[in-house]
């Protein structure tokens, strides 16, 4: 579970530069202490992933190895059916998982935005589930869709023989399930986000609105969720890096199946790395992860600097 | 021409009750149906942890009824009890407090080192200059948003070499390079809205680097050090991926133990252990969030939208 | 335009009394300002008026309508916000003739208006800029705009020029005392500054604790302050306050202190005063002359700072630990340390009873 801490935009670039505090040799000192971020930098965050890259062109099975294979380790995980269905399953999963949470946070936000009385209780209960751990909610969701002694069978010994509530155990309704769960987890995420968003909106705009005789849902769609842009692109990039790191709840929840039903990405790469020995195979994969978070993100800061250049020079 | 304004009333019996029949009505439809919608979300929210404890008190001949949503008839503390010191994490069945105990061990120096490094290179990003510093950081940013996967195995490799995989200090260390981005990018918003006049000052007074960071940036970040702490100590409690990889048989957290008593049980799986057993693990972060409140709210949204 | 009448207006915060019975009557096409310090229900008074705060008790009318319970955008009342609240994703010309959109007047009528406003505003060629790109003073005229679109009968400002630097402040000023002449619209508009109340308005209300201390064009409020409040409070440096008692002495009335001594025979009391009434004498630094060699002096003081002004100076006299400034002309600077006599003019002053702190 990653937190929301995200590079302030307006402020930094609006504000005036600061004036260069420090004569250049006593940099030594600062230089110095920021060598641990610069070997955390280069060793692991560059280092790591050129050797992932270099190890997907090679051969590799149990031991790293120094050969070159082109592109065929590529080929093999293209070829491979539990990957493609990882691949599928991640996308359904984070189209939804996206949709619901957005929605979901949003309308939770704005509700809470009506000064209502127990805001503060009712906000700590959309946000709890956020404090606990993945495998705790993939637990714990696994046990109330069990269908012998959960959800259905609890309706059913309320009078409703019928009731059906089997997807976890069901190969094209358990990828539902983990979406739940998930969605149940972080709605409270984005709800907190796009709060803060709200209450960052002037609150002369709504006595101005309400002059001009403009009604309250009229006032969220035209005025409020405008300005509301940058907080949706935040919440939208968390919860997509979410996605493609989903895992703990995964494996508690499903395991990957029923068979390999639920397979995501990650697991996929953590079972070829550690228990199938494949570790080329698992590096091309992490590579391709790598490359759909980097095609995820690049929009978004793009969008970014864009805007804080024009804030500079208007 | 003067006159002060209190103008004697001619019709002091003038008609004025009438705002009680214009006043607008606190409880309209939409505000009940408001009401309405919060309130189901909230059902919908606390379920599972209703779900959670009722199943964790209840013995396994209520569970096997089926009745999910029931309270217990004959509430046991049993199932609490096997979950903390007899349940099988793998080989052995010393119950999940072997798991706790770990975690603790983990969390603390991770929280410690994490915070430190994050507050040292914020301050050295704010206030110092330094040629490479920017781009660095442009980096570490950027991999904030790797996903661990492309980052483990050479990681794996390289601590095999020094030793220290599978160790306590590995996955500290681990936490901490994991840690850092995040960290960092606090520490260094929060140190932005430090007015520099302050650091001048200091210097004026003959501060170097170290003595300022430690006598005068520390003590005053006393608030973010809070929220650093909470987002911390929940993250870390929380990892699976990172634990299960690095920690080693003998320091797996309680995550991972978890994930053990529940997922690889053979013969009859015991339900109610298993829910105490998650309630367990989870005491710890839902108590950091309930007392936080404000503050973890803060850390969630720290440096996003308009500072 | 509209007058605005309020009768017995009674506003609660949680049980508290914000206002309690205050009348107010503003004609049509005049500039009122509503004066006084933070809290003293200045702002709550003007957003009842509005229709965004509801009152208690009492009733309030505009244009001859009862409106008291009736909703803002049925008021015929525009209002300017101290942040002007532009909606800031949408151009100048949606912000104008976003009211009338909502309210379904129809097209070929909302150009029209928008036109009309952009021409008297002189924003026809900012109609497709947004507020983000617009200076402060192109949004002050964006958001008259609005109320003008709405063809509102009152405007209502509310603190419209507090966040200004000074420089910038007072050209707004200006405009908007021009945009009242050319409009001829009743304004109601609200601030702590004094500079502003004088300059902008036809009829100052000055506001203490939720009640009117004065309703008076600005010279009359300033000349004759109907008590010690509204005396200290318009006039930089303010209004000069000296302890005494009035004496009845042969040639007239007297007023006395340790440190002055007037004849103020030709003071219109209210009531004939008492032979060793307590009083407070209030006189303002321009009508205190330094006189080196004077006769008649009304007393003398050390000086104990000069501020010089540039066309005048500001000159602190220490009479006896009460201090006194002289709004004195820049020719002649007195010496620090030094002792100097001046005079008084007695149909300047204003004289307050010691208790009450209202105007003999």
């Amino acid at each position: 579970m990653t937190f929301a801490v995200l590079p302030k935009t307006h402020v930094e670039t609006t504000t005036l530069p600061r004036p260069q505090p420090v004569r250049r040799k006593r940099a030594a000192a600062a230089q110095l202490a920021l060598l641990p971020m610069a070997i955390t930098v280069l060793g692991v965050y560059i280092g790591t992933v050129l050797w992932s890259v270099r190890i997907s062109f090679s051969s590799s099975k149990i031991f790293p190895k120094n050969d070159f294979v082109g592109f065929s380790q590529y080929e093999r995980l293209f070829a491979t059916e539990r990957w493609t269905v990882s691949l599928h399953n991640i996308a359904i999963f984070g189209v939804l998982f996206i949709l619901a949470c957005m929605v979901l946070g949003f309308f939770l936000a704005v509700f809470l935005d009506q000064r209502v009385r127990g805001e503060n209780v009712l906000r700590t209960i959309f946000l709890y589930p956020y404090a606990m751990s993945f495998v705790a909610t993939g637990l714990v969701w696994q046990w109330m869709l069990n269908p012998g002694l959960g959800i259905q069978a609890a309706v059913r010994n309320l009078g409703f023989p019928d009731f059906q509530f089997d997807w976890i155990v069901n190969q094209d309704k358990v990828i539902y399930t983990l979406v739940i769960a998930a969605v149940w987890q972080a709605s409270g995420l984005v709800m907190a986000v796009l709060l803060a968003g709200l209450r960052g909106i002037d609150e002369s705009l709504w006595n101005a609105a309400r002059i001009d005789g403009v009604p309250r849902w009229r006032y969220y769609l035209s005025v409020v969720l405008p300005q509301l842009g940058p907080a949706f692109g935040t919440s939208f990039v968390l919860l997509a890096v979410g996605v493609v790191k989903v895992f703990d709840v995964v494996v508690a929840m499903t395991l990957g199946g029923p068979g390999n039903a639920s397979e995501v990405p990650a697991k996929f790469i953590m079972d070829n790395l550690f228990n199938r020995a494949n570790v080329g195979l698992a590096s091309a994969a992490s590579t391709v992860m790598l490359l759909t978070v980097l095609a995820l993100l690049m929009p978004w800061w793009y969008a970014r600097s864009v805007q804080s250049r024009k804030l500079v020079h208007s | 021409m003067s006159a002060v304004v209190e103008r004697i009333n001619p019709s002091a019996a003038a008609p004025v009750q009438r705002k009680a029949a214009r006043r607008k009505s606190h409880f309209t439809p939409a505000r009940l149906g408001l009401y309405a919608l919060l309130v189901s979300s909230a059902v919908f929210f606390l379920l599972p942890l209703y779900v959670m404890l009722a199943t964790s008190f209840k013995p396994m001949e209520e569970i096997r009824l089926g009745r999910l949503f029931a309270l217990p008839l004959n509430a046991t503390f049993e199932p609490w009890v096997q979950a903390w010191s007899t349940a099988c994490t793998g080989l052995e069945c010393r119950g999940i407090q072997v798991g706790f105990w770990n975690s603790v061990q983990i969390v603390v120096p991770s929280t410690i080192a994490s915070i430190f490094f994050g507050a040292l290179n914020g301050y050295a990003l704010s206030f110092w200059r330094v040629r490479w510093a920017g781009w660095l950081f442009g980096v570490l940013m950027f991999g904030a948003f790797v996903p661990y996967q492309v980052m483990i195995y050479p990681l794996v490799r390289s601590l095999a070499t020094v030793n220290l995989f599978g160790t306590l200090g590995g996955i500290v260390f681990i936490h901490t390079i994991f840690g850092m981005p995040v960290m960092t990018l606090l520490f260094r918003n929060y140190y932005a809205g430090v007015p520099v006049e302050l650091f001048k000052a200091a210097r004026i007074d003959g501060g170097g680097f170290w003595r300022i960071f430690f006598q005068l940036m520390l003590p005053m970040s006393l608030p973010i050090i809070a929220v650093a702490v909470i987002m911390q100590m929940t993250n870390i409690w929380n990892d699976f991926l990172l634990g299960l990889v690095f920690a080693g048989r003998e320091n797996l957290p309680m995550t991972v133990q978890l994930n053990n008593v529940i997922n690889t049980t053979t013969g009859e799986r015991l339900y109610n252990v298993n829910m105490a057993a998650t309630m367990l693990t989870s005491l710890l972060p839902l108590a950091v969030y309930l007392i936080s409140g404000r503050w973890f709210l803060r850390g969630i949204t720290a440096g996003a939208v308009k500072g | 335009m509209s007058n605005v009448t309020i009768e017995n207006l009674d506003i609660q915060f949680s049980g508290i009394s914000v206002i309690s019975q205050l009348n107010l009557d503003v004609h049509s096409g005049e500039f009122l300002v509503l004066l006084g310090p933070s809290g003293c229900g200045k702002s709550t008074l003007l957003h009842s008026i509005a229709g965004l705060i509801d009152v208690h008790d009492g009733r309030v009318d505009i244009g001859g309508n009862d409106v008291t319970w009736a909703d803002p955008k049925d008021r015929g009342i525009g209002m300017v916000f101290q942040s002007y609240a532009l909606y800031p994703t949408m151009t100048v010309e949606k912000n104008l003739s976003f009211g009338p959109r909502i309210a379904g007047v129809a097209k070929a009528e909302i150009a029209r208006r928008v036109e009309r406003a952009a021409t008297m505003l002189q924003l026809t060629e900012l109609l497709h800029r947004k507020p983000a790109q617009l200076s402060g003073g192109q949004r002050q005229r964006v958001a008259i705009g609005r109320a003008l679109v709405r063809e509102a009968g009152v405007f209502l400002f509310d603190e419209p020029l507090s966040n200004l630097d000074a420089k910038l402040r007072g050209e707004l000023r200006r405009e908007l005392k021009q945009l009242h002449h050319r409009l001829g619209a009743t304004m109601i508009y609200v601030t702590h500054d004094q500079v502003e109340a004088m300059t902008l308005a036809s009829r100052i209300a000055v506001m203490k604790d939720g009640k009117i201390q004065q309703i008076d064009t600005p010279a009359s409020v300033y000349a004759r302050p109907v008590n010690m409040f509204v005396a200290g409070f318009l006039g930089a440096p303010s209004m000069n306050f000296v302890e005494g008692k009035l004496e009845q002495r042969d040639d007239g009335t007297h007023f006395v202190s340790p440190t002055l001594n007037i004849d103020v025979s030709s003071y219109p009391f209210a009531n004939p005063p008492q032979h060793q009434q307590p009083a407070v004498l209030g006189v303002r630094p321009e009508h205190i002359t330094l006189s080196p060699h004077g006769t008649q002096l009304a007393g003398s003081a050390i000086v104990s700072l000069v501020e010089p002004m540039g066309s005048n100076q500001v000159v602190w006299l220490d009479a006896q630990g009460v201090s006194l400034a002289v709004d004195a002309d820049a020719q002649f600077t007195p010496a620090l340390d030094n002792r100097i006599g001046f005079t008084i003019a007695p149909a300047h002053v204003s004289l307050f009873d010691l208790q009450t702190q209202q105007r003999l």
